[in-house]
């Protein structure tokens, strides 16, 4: 039997809070947690989370055999990246001088030590994490009834610089801006972790799980609004 | 702009929060999953639960009221109290804690701080400091302040972040309990010291406490039990007395 949702584990943190998030959100829709890439393969959505290091990560989707199935999904149905679940669809990252899944161009680094300074002069700390504002780059289904600058929670070392900034969804300061959402086709995929931030967060994940790529070209024609 | 963080302590002894609260139409003052929607309700940035059950027999049920409130409360949520091995660690987390805190352990087998971090990330591993100030330097004690090791308390912080802790919590022992706000000197010290989010904690007896703590003490989140459980003060109120005093802060 196929499932709606597949939150994909592969063995890089903690996935409970994630589940629960969705589950909350969409308490109708069958949620599995899964490292089989049949099941992977039939389900409706997919959910690609991620904690830890990108080295790591990467050495575990391999060794579970999911390279490809996640390539697969990320071109072929709704697909929600969260954390190391965003920076790792990209070709290249600066942690452990990992390559990554080359899904999206572009690169992954480290917040530089020497640029973490706030406008009073004050350190910066590495890991960014709490709660900072998320400015949304361009329209997107993804972002209905979240007020623009809402506030998510972060907590990351390393931020993903896409080649093309066509795919550039969101954006926040730390101090400097970088990107926290991007989204082209059927992918969304977020820094910051929705499943933890509170009524926005719920709303995101809410967004998602009804989510139809393939009409949101003409949803956008209907309200006039400019889609990326 | 990244907001400081206001983060209420529950402390949790066999299943129950023990401290008073004054929270208004609160069927059971010592529900801790009721206590954790309410601060959830009221802008709370994350909340910590303290683990102080005495008696092993009882340990188990910090993993239940973990459970029910990783249910219903997306925000994150620490565990902290008699983490020993990463077996504990794990159990804490899939129940729904995001954060393990880990003291007395720490200190007993640093290893732990270094296994647990690889294994499920810094942003995983506390590493709550205890420490008194003994002449010029500040030492860390554990099991609950009643046994001085030896360490300074920078060093230690030091050495904790290189061993992959993503986040300090550091209590002043001079401090906790007296409300005449957290020990700004050492706050300021371990937060220079090192790179990682530190939360001050210990001694909060007024709001103005919380902006000093992060104004002079340089800490990047507060943690706060006995204000918040009173009733003397909203987690709200709180967060808008910041505001006005220039802090960044979630509303």
């Amino acid at each position: 039997m196929s499932v709606d949702i597949a939150v994909i584990d592969y063995g890089m943190g903690n996935l409970r809070s994630v589940v629960k998030a969705i589950e909350h959100v969409a308490p109708a829709l069958s949620v599995v947690v899964t490292s089989d890439p049949e099941v992977i393969a039939g389900a409706g959505r997919i959910v690609f989370p991620g904690q830890g290091a990108a080295p790591d990560c990467m050495r575990e989707i391999d060794a579970r055999g999911l390279r490809q199935v996640i390539i697969d999904a990320a071109q072929s149905k709704p697909f929600l990246g969260i954390c190391m679940g965003l920076q790792v669809l990209f070709e290249h990252s600066e942690e452990g001088d990992a390559d990554c899944l080359g899904i999206l161009p572009g690169s992954v680094q480290r917040f530089p030590h020497e640029a973490m300074l706030d406008s009073a002069g004050n350190k910066l700390k590495v890991p960014h994490m709490g709660w900072n504002n998320v400015h949304q780059a361009a329209p997107h289904p993804m972002w209905a009834g979240i007020e623009e600058g809402a506030r998510f929670y972060f907590v990351h070392s390393y931020f993903v610089q896409p080649t093309s900034p066509d795919v550039i969804a969101g954006f926040s300061h730390y101090p400097f801006p970088f990107t926290c959402a991007v989204a082209t086709q059927n992918i969304f995929a977020v820094q910051f972790h929705p499943e933890k931030s509170a009524n926005d967060g719920l709303t995101l994940l809410g967004n998602f799980v009804t989510w139809n790529p393939g009409e949101t070209e003409s949803a956008c024609d209907m309200t006039g609004a400019a889609c990326a | 702009m990244l907001a400081k963080r206001i983060i209420p302590c529950l402390d949790v002894t066999n299943g129950r929060v023990v401290k008073g609260t004054n929270f208004v139409e609160l069927k059971d003052a010592g529900d801790p999953v009721e206590i954790a929607r309410r601060y959830n309700e009221e802008g709370a940035d994350e909340l910590t639960f303290l683990d102080i059950t005495a008696s092993s027999d009882n340990r188990d049920l910090i993993l239940h009221i973990i459970e029910a409130v990783a249910s219903e409360v997306f925000i994150p949520l620490t565990v902290g109290g008699g983490v020993r091995a990463v077996a504990d660690i794990q159990r804490l987390l899939n129940a729904g804690a995001d954060k393990v805190s880990i003291n007395t352990s720490a200190v007993n087998n640093p290893q732990l701080v270094k296994d647990a971090a690889d294994r499920y990330g810094n942003q995983c591993i506390v590493v709550a400091i205890d420490s008194k100030r003994v002449g010029a330097y500040w030492e860390v004690f554990t099991h609950g302040g009643r046994t001085a090791t030896g360490l300074d308390a920078i060093e230690w912080a030091k050495k904790m972040e290189a061993y992959g802790a993503g986040e300090l919590l550091l209590t002043s022992m001079d401090r906790d309990g007296t409300k005449s706000g957290f020990d700004l000197e050492l706050n300021r010290a371990i937060s220079d010291a090192v790179d990682i989010p530190i939360i001050a904690s210990g001694g909060v007896g007024t709001l103005q406490h919380l902006v000093d703590g992060i104004r002079e003490g340089r800490a990047d989140a507060v943690l706060a039990a006995s204000i918040f459980h009173f009733g003397e003060f909203g987690i709200e109120e709180a967060k808008r007395y910041m505001k006005q005093h220039g802090i960044e802060v979630r509303l």
